[in-house]
This record gives structure tokens, sequence and C-alpha cells, in this order.
């Protein structure tokens, strides 16, 4: 366990170098952000001067090497944007990013797995045939056109939900909270329904899929020939085994919601991590792009590393191996 | 500080506001970078921090520059100009405005590290006679001053030392400034809080100096990034002003109840510059056939501006033959004569020129600075390809278009130029069309040089008399027109949007000046 611990957060650090120099590659065809940073009619040794004094008269591998020897003593430099420092810019913006991809992630499994398991038990239906439907239009829809489309029939329509923001935010410590005001529950509704709406079809299509699999298996046969109740068959044997797979996709989807973000908080101006890399990358601010891209692949590979562990804890098929191996 | 600051207004708030208290929300494409107003150039971020700091002298919403901090100026040597200030100002945290803010603010903002220097060029020193009186000293005559000066905003000398913040902030050195995140102005608003990208609070200053045209109590400003979610906030009512309201909108924001659109032609006029260098970047024929006056002629006479105005930009754009406006100093209406749209003498000048079949050449565009950009580039390729060209569209981001205008790599390219904060035909000449030396010609196309429009540009520079002057720069611009040195496009409209009850001016500079806004309930 703790070899496999060590080699994970190796792994991670080459994967979190490795993620760094390609961002440092590409950041070369992004364009020349002192243009953003001087006034319009700045001279052309006014413009160079600012390239030196960033650094960005460097090659690209001097420009890599600082960022890295700096960022390993948790430096990320200023933001050339609004000449703040990274890491209290992103710091700032953790919390709502976390209390979005927290709600919406609760959202797709507190519906998904439900719908999942109704639609298994009552394949012919007709609840079950529409509800695969609107799962389809779900996974196939763009989400920022699902966002939009939210926005308009929620706020401007019924005037129900706020359109943009994360309403009135409360600080305990340093995290910005938004779950103890009503404004800021509210404004929690619309983003979350869309950042989840492709987790949650996915939960449920797995769910159904993995449930019907299960139901057809010799245990739950035998388990009905026992006669035991169907609440006991359906709930307490076929979806335990149902689960497993669901948690493994769940915990690499959980990435995903935190990608999917940059979407959501765009589209509703939610103050978070993705807000700010997209304004990031227009203004071409170097040091908030490379420290984002830095932390999104570190929570990755945390994410990952929990889901294998948890892996091993839940199916005991798996530790029984395990522990065999290890003789 | 922020939560001092939050305390002190819960506490005077339920006091201090009247009976009729009224809340402007107002929604940006972005937010401001930052508080400082020494620290970054963008527009926006001056504007918004005008509402908060002033400077010595300023615009007023129909751009005539009149006094704010300053009272009065006297040109005591043509370099050496003496400024009187206002009596009895206050900062908002209760310091009284004197000579050592005005030199601290002027030294700050003209540091080598100071992103703003550009704005204030040529600054020897600032120089205190007495309290209440300065010397601003100049390398040499400089009637663009004032203009300069209505960017420069006045900080308290006491206030920035006491927080460590007299030099200005330098982004390579990976310290934070007390100046970013808090504020103390002489201006009509002060603020009470600033939430990165989500809210940013101001109040009324009810101590301000002047007399307030507006009946603000409050302003709530709000970034929103996505167009689409702006319009919906507006049209949810859950804000009264949004800049800017995207164009392709209009028609349901004019259909709408309670909101209205509003739309000027602005002062940016969009213009197509000329690569007249030895060689194309992109061509398929030896040499460079731009650098041909009759070629360009014909690329000017093959651009159908009426068609783009009516249908790319829903007749809101002003076509210009001029590449500055009306508002800006420079200008007379025979610069905006354009050489008329005619297909025919398009081809007959290109086989005049000895391309009857036309040569390839890049246009480049960007698809995210000005109104339709892309679309307007569109159009053109194919109008290009009616006349016999065989333009090749590139559309890029900003950062890559303008860093290929810098290198040059450009041939027919769109630039928009605004002249601010100058409102000075000197800025389109000085930076767009004197030859590439030293401070001049930033922007100037690749081979472009006209002895007599550099050396008019130099005399403009210093010329402290006003008719001389502007008799100068109409000489000078019209000796570009007729090089077509750049291809004018039009002005491109301002679009902004409000509830019926907000009252604004809108001022052709695309900059909101709340201090003269009204809400009506």
């Amino acid at each position: 366990m703790i070899g496999f611990l060590v080699r994970r957060i190796v792994q991670s650090v080459f994967v979190m170098l490795a993620v760094a120099l390609i961002a440092f590659m590409m950041f070369r065809f992004m364009g020349d952000p002192v243009n953003s940073m001087v006034s319009e009619n700045a001279t052309v040794a006014e413009r160079d001067e600012v390239r030196v004094r960033l650094g960005l008269d460097q090659p690209l591998y001097v420009q890599y090497a600082r960022f890295v020897a700096r960022a390993a003593q948790g430096d990320f430099g200023l933001s050339w944007r609004n000449a703040r420092p990274v890491s209290s810019l992103l710091a700032e913006r953790f919390p709502a990013t976390a209390e979005l991809v927290l709600v919406a992630a609760g959202l797709s499994l507190a519906v998904g797995i439900p719908l999942g398991i109704l639609t298994a038990l009552r394949p012919r239906a007709f609840s079950t045939q529409a509800l695969q439907f609107i799962s389809l239009v779900g996974i196939s829809l763009p989400t920022f056109v699902t966002g939009i489309l939210l926005i308009l029939v929620f706020s401007v329509w019924l005037g129900w939900l706020p359109s943009y923001g994360r309403g009135t935010v409360v600080d305990v410590g340093w995290w910005s909270t938004g779950f103890l005001t009503l404004t800021g529950l509210k404004a929690l509704i619309l983003p979350s329904v869309m950042l989840c709406l492709f987790q949650l079809t996915l939960i449920m299509r797995l769910v159904r899929a993995e449930m019907m699999e299960v139901l057809r298996s010799d245990f739950i046969k035998f388990a009905r020939a026992r006669g035991l109740s169907d609440r006991a068959i359906h709930f307490h044997h076929a979806l335990r085994n149902t689960l497993i797979p669901v948690i493994t996709i769940f915990g690499l989807q959980l990435g995903g919601l935190i990608a999917f973000a940059i979407i959501t908080e765009t589209v509703f101006q939610w103050p978070g991590m993705g807000a700010l890399f997209i304004q990031a990358v227009s203004f071409g601010d170097v040091p908030v792009m490379a420290a984002y891209l830095v932390l999104v692949s570190l929570i990755f590979v945390t994410i990952n590393t929990i889901v294998d562990l948890l892996y091993v804890v839940l199916d005991p098929r798996l530790r029984v191996e395990g522990t065999r191996g290890a003789h | 500080m922020l939560r001092r600051l939050l305390l002190t207004a819960a506490i005077a708030l339920p006091m201090a506001v009247p009976a009729t208290a009224e809340t402007l929300k107002w929604a940006t494409a972005r937010d401001v970078y930052g508080l400082d107003p020494h620290a970054v150039t963008d527009s926006f971020t001056n504007i918004f921090t005008h509402h908060i700091y002033e400077p010595l002298v300023r615009y007023t919403a129909d751009l005539k520059i009149e006094p704010a901090l300053a009272t009065k100026w006297e040109v005591i040597e043509p370099n050496r100009i003496r400024f009187t200030l206002r009596e009895g100002v206050k900062f908002h945290g209760g310091e009284t405005l004197d000579a050592d803010d005005v030199i601290v603010s002027l030294t700050r903002a003209a540091d080598p590290k100071s992103p703003l220097r550009g704005n204030l060029p040529g600054l020897k020193s600032v120089e205190k006679v007495d309290d209440l009186t300065v010397d601003v000293v100049m390398q040499g005559p400089t009637p663009l001053l004032n203009n300069y000066l209505t960017n420069i905003f006045i900080l308290d000398s006491g206030w920035l030392e006491a927080n460590g913040a007299t030099a200005p902030i330098d982004a390579s050195k990976g310290e934070e400034g007390h100046t970013t995140n808090n504020a103390n102005g002489t201006g009509p608003f002060k603020l009470e809080s600033r939430r990165p990208d989500a809210l940013n609070v101001l109040v009324a200053n009810a101590d301000w100096w002047d007399t307030p045209a507006h009946n603000l109590t409050r302003i709530e400003h709000s970034p929103i990034a996505s167009a689409a979610t702006r319009v919906a906030a507006l049209l949810s009512g859950e804000i009264d002003l949004i800049e800017p309201a995207p164009l392709q909108d209009a028609a349901r924001i004019e259909a709408a109840d309670g909101v209205r659109m509003l739309e000027n032609p602005g002062l940016r006029s969009i213009m197509m510059g000329i690569n007249m260098g030895p060689e194309l970047v992109d061509g398929n024929v030896p040499g460079n056939p731009l650098a041909d006056l009759r070629v360009r002629q014909a690329l000017y006479h093959a651009i159908n501006m009426d068609l783009i105005r009516d249908r790319i930009m829903r007749g809101k754009s002003r076509v210009t033959g001029s590449l500055i406006a009306p508002e800006v100093k420079g200008y007379t209406e025979a610069m905006d004569e354009r050489l008329p749209y005619d297909l025919a003498k398009a081809k007959a000048l290109l086989s005049e020129a000895g391309y009857p079949n036309g040569f390839a050449f890049n246009l480049n565009c960007p698809n995210d600075r000005y109104v339709n950009d892309e679309a307007i580039c569109q159009a053109m390729a194919s109008m290009l390809t009616q006349a016999g060209f065989q333009p090749r569209l590139v559309t890029e981001p900003r950062q890559i278009h303008f860093q290929k205008v810098d290198e040059r790599k450009v041939d027919v390219f769109m630039l928009g130029w605004a002249t601010l904060p100058m409102l000075d035909g000197f800025s389109v000449l000085s930076a767009m069309l004197a030859s590439k030396e030293g401070s001049y010609g930033t922007f100037t196309p690749a081979g472009y040089s006209n002895a007599k429009v550099d050396e008019l540009t130099k005399a403009i520079a210093t010329e402290m008399d006003e008719d001389k002057r502007q008799a100068m720069m109409i000489e000078a611009l019209m000796l570009a027109k007729d090089d077509i040195a750049w291809l004018p496009v039009h002005q491109q409209p301002l679009s902004w949007a409000a509830r019926d009850s907000v009252d604004l001016p809108q001022a052709a500079d695309d900059l909101v000046r709340l201090w003269y806004a009204q809400v009506k309930r």
C-alpha cells in the first residue's frame, strides 16, 4: 500500500512537470501578452522593455526552468493581468469551483442512481422509454446551449432564479461560501443543473446497464429461489454489485466536472477557477494559465489515486488477489 | 481593510441613505484588472477607477477638457506649466489634497516601470511652488499636456507612503501592491467592497468637492463575460446597464419592454493597413504589388462599404474616408471623401499596374477585438476576389494578430484607433503614419514613409499655437490620405443597453461616466 502511494506521488510529480512543459510549449502560440500590458500608443522600445522585464525575451526552456524552480518553492509569481499573486488568485477562486462541482456531483448521484434503478427494474414502462430519450438529449446537447436555455426559461421568462454570479457569499475564514444565504443557494441551482446534466445521464445509463446485467446473474436467481423479497434482492444484492463500476466511473468523471466547470463558469459568470483560466487565456496571462493547469493535473492525479484505493476497498475479489500477490 | 470598510458602511448606511436611494447595477464584459490607476493602461480599468480617483483636468460628457483637481493652469515657460490646485479637496480617507500628492502621483505614473508612462510622455519633473501650486516641467513644449493629464489620477502621498506603495506595481517583482485591492481617491464615489470577478460596490461620496450631476447612492458593478448571459441579466431586470451590448441582440433588446439600446458612432475608426515593404508576406508574385499606388487605389475601389454597413453593421456604423472621427482635433470634412465603390475601375487599375490576373496576399484580421471584425474581413475577402485579387483570409485572436502587426508579418491588416486618451490627430500621425524611428511609427505599415508627413508630425509635436497646429495636422493627414497608407473602413458603433429608468450620456470614447447618470424609479 505504501509502496503504491509513493509510486503514485512520484508519478504525479512527473505528470505535473509534463503538463507544465506542454503548457509552456503551447504558450508560444498564444501570441504576445505585452500588447495587453502596455498602452496602445506605447513605443517599440517600451514594448521591448516590458518583454525583458517579464523574461519573455528568454528562450522557452529558460522560461520553463524558471517557472519550475519557483513553483517548487510554492511561488507561482504575479498575474500579469492584475498584478496579484497567482496562488492567492487561485485560492480565492477555489471555493466557488469546489462548491459548484460538489453540488453538481451530488445531484448527479442523487438523481442518476434512483433513475437508473427505476429504468432497470421497469425496462418496458413508458416512463423508462421517456427517460432514456431525455437522457439521450442530455448527453448530446452542448452544455452551453442547455445553460443558455436554463437562463432563458428560469431567469428571463419566469424570473425565479438569478442568471449570473454566486448571490451573497459569506466568508468562513478564507473560504467564501454560498451555502449560508438564500441568494447563494438560489444562484447555485442553474449552474449545478447545467454542470451535472451530462454526468447525471451517464450515471443513469451506467446504473441501468449494470443493474440489468446483475439481475440476470446466477446469484440473483439463487436469491429469488431462496424466497427473499424483491426489495432485499434489488437494493441489497443487486445494487451493491452495480455500484462498484459506477464509483470508478464517477471518480474519473469528477475530474471531468472540474474541467467542464470552465464552460459553466463562463456562461453563469461563476467566479471560479475556470472563469479565471479563460480570462488568463484571453489576456495571455502565462503565470495564471501555467499554475491552473498544474493544479488541475494535481487534482486529476489525486482523484485517480483515491479511486484506485477505493476500488481495492470495495471489491473483495481485488483485495484477495492483492494479498495473494503480496505473498 | 476590507472588513473595516464593510463595517463602516454597515453602520453608516442606514443613516446616510436619503429617502431616494438609487442603486445602479452595471455589468460589463470583464472585471477591472485592479484598482491601482497607474498599474494598467486598460481603458475600462481607467474609467472605472475614474469614479474613485480624479485627474487634474477631466473630460466632460461631450469630451471637452475642464478643470478638476486643478482650477487653472498657465504656461510659465514653453515647457513649464503652472497648475493651481483646488482648495479644500478631501480624499475619502480624510486627507487634504496638496502639491505633494500631485508630485508623487505624476512621478509614479511616469516611472519607467509604470505601464502608464506612455500616456504621459516627456515628463521631466514636477516641482512644488507652494502647497496648492505645482510646476509640471516637460522635456519640450507639449501642446497635448492637458489631454495626457486627463488620464493620470491623483493619489494621496501620505496614504501611499503609509502602505509602502509609492513605487509603481511591478508585475515582474512578484509582490502584491496595497493599491491593487484598496482605493483612496477624491472622486464622486468611494469603494465599499470588491470581490474580483464577482462584485464591486461603490457608494456616493457625500463630501465630493463638485456638485453631483448624478442622483446615485450606490453602484454595483458585476462583470459578466458571456454576452448572452449579460443580455439575459438585463432582460430579467437583475442589471440596469450593460456595456457592451452585443450587436446581434440589438433587435431583441429593442423589442423587450423597459429596456433600450444606446447606439452612437464611436471614436474608434477601423482601417486596413497596407504592407508597402519590398516583399509580400504571403504572395505569389515577385516584389510587392501593394507598393504601387494604383494597386492600392484598386483595393479602395473594390470595397463596398455601404453594403458592409447595411448587412454586417445593421446600419449603425459610420462609413468614413478619414482615419479620425469628427470629434478628434485635426479632422476636416474633406477627409471623409471616399474613393467610390467601382468594380470596373478597380479591375482597370489592377490591369494598368500589370496584374490583370491579380495576385495573392494575406488579409489579416483579429476575431475578438473589434465589432464584427471577422465578418467584415470575410465580406472584404469576397469583394476583393470579385475585383480580381486573390486574398487569403487569416483571422486570429487578438494576441496573435497584434503580435504579427508588431512584427510586420501582415499584408493587408485590420486595426482600430480611437486616439485615446489624447483625442488628437497627432496620435494617428505619430503612431501610424510617421516613418518608424524612435518613438514614432509604432504601427506604421512596412515600407510607408513620406518625408513631408514626418516633418509635419515632428513640428506638430511641439507647436503650441493651436491654429497653426490644426492646419499642419490637416495637411499631414490629407497627404497620407492621398498615399492610401491606410484604407479607411468605418467608425464602429458604440453599443450599450440600459433600462428605460436609467439616463446617462454616451460619450463617443465608449467610456461609462456614471457621475452623469440619473436613475428614475
